[in-house]
């Protein structure tokens, strides 16, 4: 027997809830908005609050892409891209150009994004301050009455300890101004591609229940000491081995039979653009 | 001080009930309590029509047993919790006319991490155990505005220093720390921003006497070289002995009876004081 979804697999009452959801989100920039998580085929916590935002936005004249920690066909993107293929008959595509919704696990493209187009981010922890305040009652009093002491205070902690800012991900920023938002576990290296970003990033944290978003052209600022300065992650010195590219995030590869270290794009569909558009040696 | 100077602290009607209160107890006049309850709706008057001074340098003791409504004073002056009813003012803040209780939660705040200090009967209430020693005294900088780490770390390990505890264990958690020692990085954070008030709610309370003496030096000390003025909560008469120029002496949420501190102790005019006085062993 095959049972017949709905498009995009939630009901048209779920999908306008969070639609409606990230209304406000959008409205509040970096505000983060509760929303009736839903259940659905992939557990809490492997992108369920990314797949119903994308699933509530998705219409048939989209281009889907789906990343999962920069890469387009590690299993978790493929059973999504599926998922979603299957429930709306919206093709996939690699090219971050060519898509007009991107859901995204940890990574932001490396081709710059441009208005219209539409990132999702996957997000297990919503909340930055939860680490320092676990009630969320308190959290809540505290981002009302902009008291961020704490996101500070934990970023002190680290420079204490290891003598430099330690988060290599989900680095806490600053939106508008307002409120201090967690960027999802992107690395450092993403944080000021969402400064005055083109595209809609939309937040989705499933688990947690929350829908957040930083609307296009909004100021976006990585929290920072004075004296200790914001600094994402660098590869001096490094270029991918496939691509040759410079000035990308890159993973660090182990080679044990020559034993010796080599990185490597981690946007896999951009070095594969990359290396297709070299002439054949 | 020689001169007669304006207080810097100001208590007018301070009143705080736990409770709605009924026909019997609503009218402060003609009450019919049993201690500070009403039998008749379960109210509790923890503070009555509180009215109180506290000079620049001074130390003003507040005795009274258990129950009598010091800590519930406290916890009101430095806002931890609502009053029902009443009015503070501090010089320092808007020249002392603007009353504190009606000022947002985020004046309150600005007001708690700028001009006040407090320092915990309990130091679980006061520091955050899980963190760094210098990561507490650094909370209450970076709420108050400071983003420079360098210089917080300096004022710090000076404050540390200043408390007697060793700057190369500034980086424990205060949880691997003795009752006595908390109880000392609690004042280095009280003291962090320089307030003229330091609230202390039985600090002594708890410890050993050896380690006791060690704290009530440290506060004559305070006291003696840095000015700051105090509200010194204690049930022990040896402490308020030793510290408080002026002490009042609260039974049942109200003042009953205060003075100079000698005074008190030499000649008890209240039936309570004279038992309190008579009981000191």
């Amino acid at each position: 027997m095959r049972i017949q979804y709905n498009f995009a697999f939630l009901d048209e009452g779920s999908k306008r809830e969070i639609r409606r959801a990230t209304l406000k989100a959008i409205a509040i920039p970096g505000y983060q908005v509760p929303f009736a998580s839903r259940e659905l085929p992939i557990g809490r916590g492997w992108g369920t609050g990314g797949l119903q935002l994308t699933l509530s936005l998705i219409g048939k004249s989209d281009v889907l892409k789906v990343i999962d920690q920069g890469s387009d066909e590690s299993v978790n993107a493929v059973s999504i891209k599926k998922l979603i293929d299957k429930t709306t008959g919206v093709p996939a595509t690699d090219a971050t150009e060519a898509a007009t919704l991107i859901q995204s696990r940890h990574r932001i493209p490396e081709v710059p994004l441009r208005t219209g187009q539409l990132l999702v981010l996957q997000v297990p922890m919503p909340e930055p301050l939860r680490m320092y305040e676990p009630s969320e009652l308190e959290t809540k009093r505290l981002h009302g009455e902009k008291d961020y002491s704490g996101a500070w205070l934990m970023l002190f902690e680290q420079i204490m300890k290891y003598r430099s800012v330690s988060t290599g991900a989900d680095h806490p920023v600053m939106v508008n101004d307002r409120y201090v938002m967690a960027p999802s576990p992107i690395p450092k290296f993403d944080n000021p591609k969402m400064n005055y970003s083109e595209a809609l990033i939309l937040l989705g944290a499933g688990r947690e229940k929350k829908i957040y978003a930083v609307p296009p052209y909004t100021q976006v600022v990585s929290l920072a000491f004075e004296d200790v300065p914001f600094e994402p992650e660098s590869f001096p010195g490094h270029s991918c081995r496939q691509c040759g590219a410079e000035d990308v995030f890159m993973d660090e590869l182990y080679d044990s039979e020559k034993e010796e270290t080599y990185y490597q794009c981690n946007d896999t569909s951009y070095c594969l653009q990359r290396m297709n558009a070299q002439p054949l040696v | 001080m020689g001169q007669i100077s304006s207080p810097i602290m100001s208590v007018r009607q301070l009143n705080k009930q736990f409770g709605k209160g009924c026909e019997q107890c609503s009218n402060s006049d003609n009450r019919k309590l049993e201690r500070n309850y009403c039998r008749a709706c379960g109210t509790v008057y923890s503070c009555q029509n509180l009215s109180f001074d506290l000079y620049p340098g001074e130390v003003l003791g507040i005795v009274g047993e258990s129950g009598s409504g010091k800590s519930t004073l406290m916890r009101s002056l430095y806002f931890d919790q609502e009053v029902t009813t009443g009015e503070a003012y501090l010089q320092p803040y808007k020249e002392g006319a603007v009353n504190l209780f009606q000022e947002s939660s985020q004046q309150q705040k600005y007001i708690r991490n700028h001009l006040m200090g407090k320092v915990y009967q309990n130091p679980v209430l006061g520091l955050r155990m899980g963190f760094s020693s210098i990561g507490n005294i650094a909370e209450k900088m970076i709420a108050a505005g400071n983003r420079n780490v360098a210089a917080m770390e300096a004022r710090g390990s000076e404050l540390l220093d200043q408390v007697h505890i060793p700057v190369y264990r500034m980086k424990e958690a205060p949880k691997k720390f003795s009752g006595g020692m908390q109880q000392r990085v609690q004042i280095a954070k009280a003291l962090s921003n320089n307030p003229p008030i330091l609230l202390l709610d039985e600090v002594t309370t708890g410890l050993d006497l050896s380690v006791q003496a060690n704290v009530l030096d440290l506060i004559k000390h305070l006291q003696r070289e840095l000015k700051i003025s105090m509200l010194l909560v204690s049930h022990d008469l040896g402490v308020i002995r030793m510290l408080a120029d002026r002490t009042m002496v609260m039974l049942d949420g109200r003042v009953v009876e205060q003075g100079l501190t000698d005074q008190i102790l030499e000649d008890p005019q209240h039936a309570y004081t004279q038992q309190l006085v008579h009981s000191l062993l």
